[in-house]
């Protein structure tokens, strides 16, 4: 395995743990908006990180810029459909959970 | 390599059991709104076992269909489902309307149960005593690959080999949308003005989506993609558009609608009435064509397919002039 | 057990998941549920038996998946319009021999 391999493996492993991380937000905190806010957040950063990670092993330039689009779709619908859950719960007069 | 194999062996019943465990969740939830999200969620899981089983074509096509536009299909029929009755309590809630049999662990129904069990030990029991490599049709595909227009093997099987099934499919798809339309009279939604953030999204990704569905359709020459997939993004685009309250349904006029969803049954019957006149075969194409003919094909398939899980979306909804009949 | 025969064998199961469901529960929205998670399961054993070809798998039964998963969804169109109406007209969301009253 080269460097580029090592590299490739931390950025994944990386990406798995915001993964995990955020599903773990989502199994333990209290209420809709907070979850959303771990899910989005702790989801968008790792798949960034799996996307880098895969791109290392890319020979080709356009497969690249393939999942660059794929990642920033991602982020552009994970938002706007965070921001309509968190409406939409807004709207059914689901409390925020205060401390 | 004995570690190599445990992992695999680990991650394939891991992915097994989850499915089953999906499965059996979104079966037995009370909750019907919960039941529809596992739903989708299972399908989501389903397009990575299909990967994991090199079939990148399937997982693009459950992606698009099986979980995305079946799983818009739920929501909406479960959306308009609570809405017409006059009960009070919200669509969200934790109960269902109706008591439903939903089988709890202490009331197995047994008759079903046992016929259950014969079922499923006589198809593992063939299945188990399947050979465990077995070529297929793969020996006799790889050889007319050269002859069929195009290099991806599915893409050829669909629309060169076993095209009259693709024609006839293109048939159900309209049959489906014509008994729905002759259901008629759905509820008539008045989709409120959607809000910023969600004009905004349809604004930049309905281009975008018009664009994959054509990368779609032209790389499934050479590589998984095709006119389902292709098709089933252009749909999906419909819905998103239908979603924000664009009223598609007023803005076209009905007869292009039609001609649209005919388009795609109409070219396959049409190339077959021709490659019998002219090759005596059914949809025999002739080799030094047959790409261009299979493009061809395609293209008039993605715009119906696409049309056809727009309005089954859509659903009984009228078009203009309520007052006509379709 | 090779990895076409563990997920052949999943297939089974989802289909078998399915069709308990669609005999035993009553609420049509789950029939239809069930009925998408029994296709589920016999696609799957079709991929899974493809794949028993090695490293190309035999693209027949990829291409009928294909046409199954379209057909599918056209089919669980046609029974949601169908159990919408049934339920604009009765208000109940179940076929009347399975109604609790």
């Amino acid at each position: 395995m080269t460097i580029i391999d090592y590299i490739s493996v931390i950025l994944l492993v990386a990406g798995a743990f915001f993964f995990l991380a955020g599903t773990l937000g989502l199994l333990r905190f209290p209420d809709v908006y907070t979850r959303l806010h771990a899910l989005t957040k702790a989801d968008n950063l790792g798949l960034g990180l799996t996307v880098t990670g895969l791109i290392l092993q890319l020979e080709s330039w356009l497969v690249a810029g393939k999942l660059l689009l794929i990642w920033i779709l991602i982020l552009l619908a994970g938002a706007s459909v965070a921001h309509l859950i968190a409406k939409g719960a807004l709207r059914r007069k689901v409390r925020l959970w205060k401390q | 390599m004995e570690t190599i194999n445990l992992l695999i062996w680990s991650l394939d019943s891991l992915l097994g059991l989850s499915l089953l465990w999906l499965a059996w969740r979104a079966l037995t939830t009370p909750d019907l709104f919960k039941a529809v999200v596992l739903f989708i969620a299972f399908g989501l899981l389903i397009t990575l076992v299909w990967v994991r089983l090199d079939a990148p074509d399937v997982a693009l096509a459950e992606a698009a269909i099986g979980a995305g536009l079946t799983g818009a299909l739920l929501l909406s029929a479960l959306a308009r489902l609570d809405s017409t009755h006059s009960d009070p309590a919200s669509v969200y809630s934790g109960k269902t309307r109706v008591n439903n049999e939903s089988a709890g662990p202490e009331s197995i129904h047994w008759w079903p149960f046992s016929l259950l069990v014969l079922v499923s030990s006589g198809l593992g029991f063939i299945i188990l005593s399947m050979p465990v490599a077995f070529m297929g049709l793969s020996p006799e595909v790889s050889d007319q690959l050269a002859n069929s227009g195009v290099e991806n093997p599915v893409t050829a099987v669909l629309l060169n080999f076993r095209a009259y099934d693709t024609l006839l499919e293109m048939v159900v798809l309209l049959i489906a949308l014509l008994g729905v339309w002759s259901l008629g009279g759905g509820v008539k939604h008045k989709e409120p003005f959607p809000g910023t953030v969600l004009d905004i999204l349809t604004r930049l990704l309905t281009p975008v989506l018009i664009l994959v569905s054509a990368y779609l359709l032209w790389v499934g020459a050479h590589a998984p993609g095709g006119a389902f997939q292709a098709g089933s993004v252009l749909g999906a685009a419909g819905v998103l558009l239908m979603l924000s309250g664009w009223q598609l349904q007023m803005n076209i006029p009905v007869l292009l609608i039609r001609l649209i969803l005919l388009a795609g049954p109409f070219a396959f019957i049409a190339m077959a009435v021709i490659t019998i006149m002219i090759e005596g075969q059914l949809l025999q194409f002739p080799v030094a064509q047959a790409g261009l003919l299979i493009l061809l094909l395609e293209t008039f398939a993605t715009l119906s397919i696409g049309a056809t899980l727009a309005a089954l979306f859509l659903g009984g909804q009228t078009w203009k002039n309520d007052e006509e009949s379709l | 057990m090779t990895t076409p025969i563990l997920y052949a064998l999943t297939g089974i199961g989802l289909f078998s998941l399915g069709l308990y469901s669609l005999i035993v529960q009553a609420h049509l929205l789950r029939k239809i549920l069930a009925i998408n998670i029994m296709g589920s399961g016999v696609f799957l054993v079709l991929i899974a038996l493809a794949k028993r070809s090695g490293e190309i798998p035999d693209p027949v039964p990829h291409a009928m998946v294909i046409t199954g998963i379209v057909v599918a969804v056209s089919a669980t169109a046609l029974a949601l319009s169908m159990m919408l109406k049934l339920n604009m007209e009765t208000h109940h969301a179940e076929l009347p021999d399975d109604q609790q009253g």
